[in-house]
């Protein structure tokens, strides 16, 4: 199986804290990739090196063999959809999505998307006045506005209700079967165990375990994901690792 | 860039301040014209307005600006365009929009007043100016500050400090600078300090063209003797043009380097 991201040796350092060490790994293509780990395991900032949010401070990362440090025409092949969507205020949606679609010079199917996601009475309001969730389904739109061959989603069902939810999952397997590569990361396991071909394990900016989620159970002996998991933060004793401060620390081994 | 420049243009001209500010100027305007009836006094008493008020507006609201809209660059650097072109459309987008409303605040008065048939038709067209130069030179160094400052306060605290520094700290250093030597040549050092302060420069540039001794002050004096006015108002604009290069080009070395 080719490789559509691949990664080597990649660095980043933020101030005192080294948030990826030396990680390696390659994102397959055509699959659904979840990336996982407690918080502050560098699953954004991993995310963002890919869409040159973040500048490594050192190695290589190829999307289709090509080395994409610092260029930007690449982008152009992924769609992104952020934790948090806050949009121009005194735009509307349709005038973002023109915005956005004037940038790429792309054909875009923002009405087909927006009636499926049942925002469409909402598309000439101004984005000042659109309920969290909606904005996030704004945010959605966006995303697979321009039919990317690469979808990076950062914690994507937060803030949205159930039906929009059960949809966004629904659009995710679709682009898959459409032969899409999609990168996601989320605190729900039900959602991975639905929706992942693949888990990739992040632990204090390292990949601790790449493979399917039958693998990872049967690797810890859990029949449960959410189980295997908390295994792993258990015996790695990284769930409390950080905690430096006195009062906190009392708390944490009382 | 013009993408983005047209639509953070469209963006903040629609927002609550922008239309605030514009009714500003254009009450302040009108007021100014009907009640003292004098196209030279009003022009001298705006400039007092205009020096002090573009400045901090501009600072406060370019801070402002691009705090608010930092998640939404984070889905324009995720687009397909270099990163320069963002902040460049982002910065000239903020700026217009501010020096429309300003110009025409201050504009459509003076013009119902009938200035373009009036003997002050040049000194109009210089305030206009020098506060439109200011309004980029005072958004630059919102933009420069905010993207130094991870965090909000710290970065409008140093905005309003640089406000305060410029618009007022910095005279009483130089007063007390001329009072202490007083017995020395100053020309020369007194032309470099307020080369250092944009709006100084700006009341220079403006004084000079209305040619009123009485207002001018030492420095303005010493441009019109040493420099002639002309030569006097070249070098007062070179230098706030440097004054809105600098600051840009430093913005921009910072947000290449930045992460999002």
């Amino acid at each position: 199986m080719k490789a559509t991201i691949e990664i080597t040796d990649l660095n980043k350092r933020f101030g005192k804290l080294q948030v990826l060490r030396d990680l390696n790994v390659s994102i397959k293509k055509g699959k659904i990739s979840a990336v996982l780990g407690p918080n502050g395991s560098g699953k954004t900032t991993l995310i963002k090196c890919i869409l040159g949010l973040v500048i490594p401070d050192s190695g290589d990362i190829h999307i289709n063999e090509e080395r994409i440090n610092g260029q930007w025409q690449y982008r152009n092949k992924i769609g992104y959809m952020p934790q948090i969507a806050n949009f121009p205020e005194n735009l509307s949606a349709r005038e973002l999505i023109s915005m956005i679609r004037d940038l790429r010079k792309e054909t875009s199917s923002e009405i087909q998307l927006a009636t499926e996601f049942g925002i469409l009475e909402h598309l000439d309001k101004s984005l000042k006045d659109l309920s969290g969730g909606t904005k996030q389904k704004v945010n959605a739109i966006l995303a697979m506005l321009f039919n990317p061959d690469i979808l990076i989603f950062d914690e994507p069902t937060a803030g949205l209700d159930p039906v929009a939810r059960l949809h966004l999952k629904d659009c995710i397997l679709e682009e898959r079967n459409a032969g899409k590569t999609i990168l996601l990361t989320t605190h729900i396991m039900s959602e991975v165990e639905e929706l992942a071909d693949e888990i990739i394990f992040l632990l204090d900016g390292k990949i601790y375990f790449q493979g399917s989620v039958e693998e990872l159970k049967s690797r810890q002996g859990e029949e449960n994901l959410e189980r295997a998991i908390a295994g792993i933060l258990r015996v790695t004793g990284s769930h409390n690792v950080k905690v430096n401060h006195p009062v906190l620390k009392s708390l944490t081994y009382a | 860039m013009l993408k983005i420049l047209k639509y953070s243009f469209f963006d903040v001209l629609r927002s609550r301040w922008s239309i605030i500010y514009f009714m500003f100027f254009l009450l302040i305007t009108t007021g100014l014209l009907w009640f003292s009836g004098n196209v030279a006094k009003s022009i001298i008493s705006l400039m007092n307005v205009v020096l002090a008020i573009i400045p901090l507006m501009s600072i406060l609201f370019g801070t402002m600006y691009f705090y608010n809209s930092r998640e939404f660059v984070e889905i324009l650097l995720s687009q397909p365009i270099d990163r320069k072109r963002i902040f460049l459309g982002q910065f000239l987008g903020l700026s217009l929009s501010l020096i429309l409303s300003f110009s025409l605040g201050m504009g459509i008065p003076f013009l119902i007043y009938g200035v373009a048939v009036s003997a002050e038709i040049f000194d109009f067209l210089v305030l206009l100016l020098t506060g439109n130069l200011l309004s980029l030179v005072f958004t630059a160094l919102a933009f420069l500050i905010s993207i130094s400052n991870q965090n909000k306060i710290k970065g409008f605290a140093l905005s309003i400090l640089i406000w305060l520094f410029l618009a007022v700290v910095y005279d009483s250093i130089y007063l007390v600078i001329m009072a202490f030597f007083n017995d020395y040549p100053l020309e020369t050092p007194t032309l470099l300090i307020t080369l250092f302060n944009p709006i100084d420069l700006s009341r220079i540039l403006i004084l000079m063209k209305l040619d009123i001794s009485a207002l001018m002050g030492f420095t303005g004096a010493l441009f019109k003797t040493f420099l002639g006015s002309g030569t006097g108002s070249l070098l007062s604009i070179t230098a706030l043009v440097i004054w809105i290069g600098l600051p840009v080009y430093a913005f921009l070395k910072l947000a290449i380097k930045k992460d999002f």
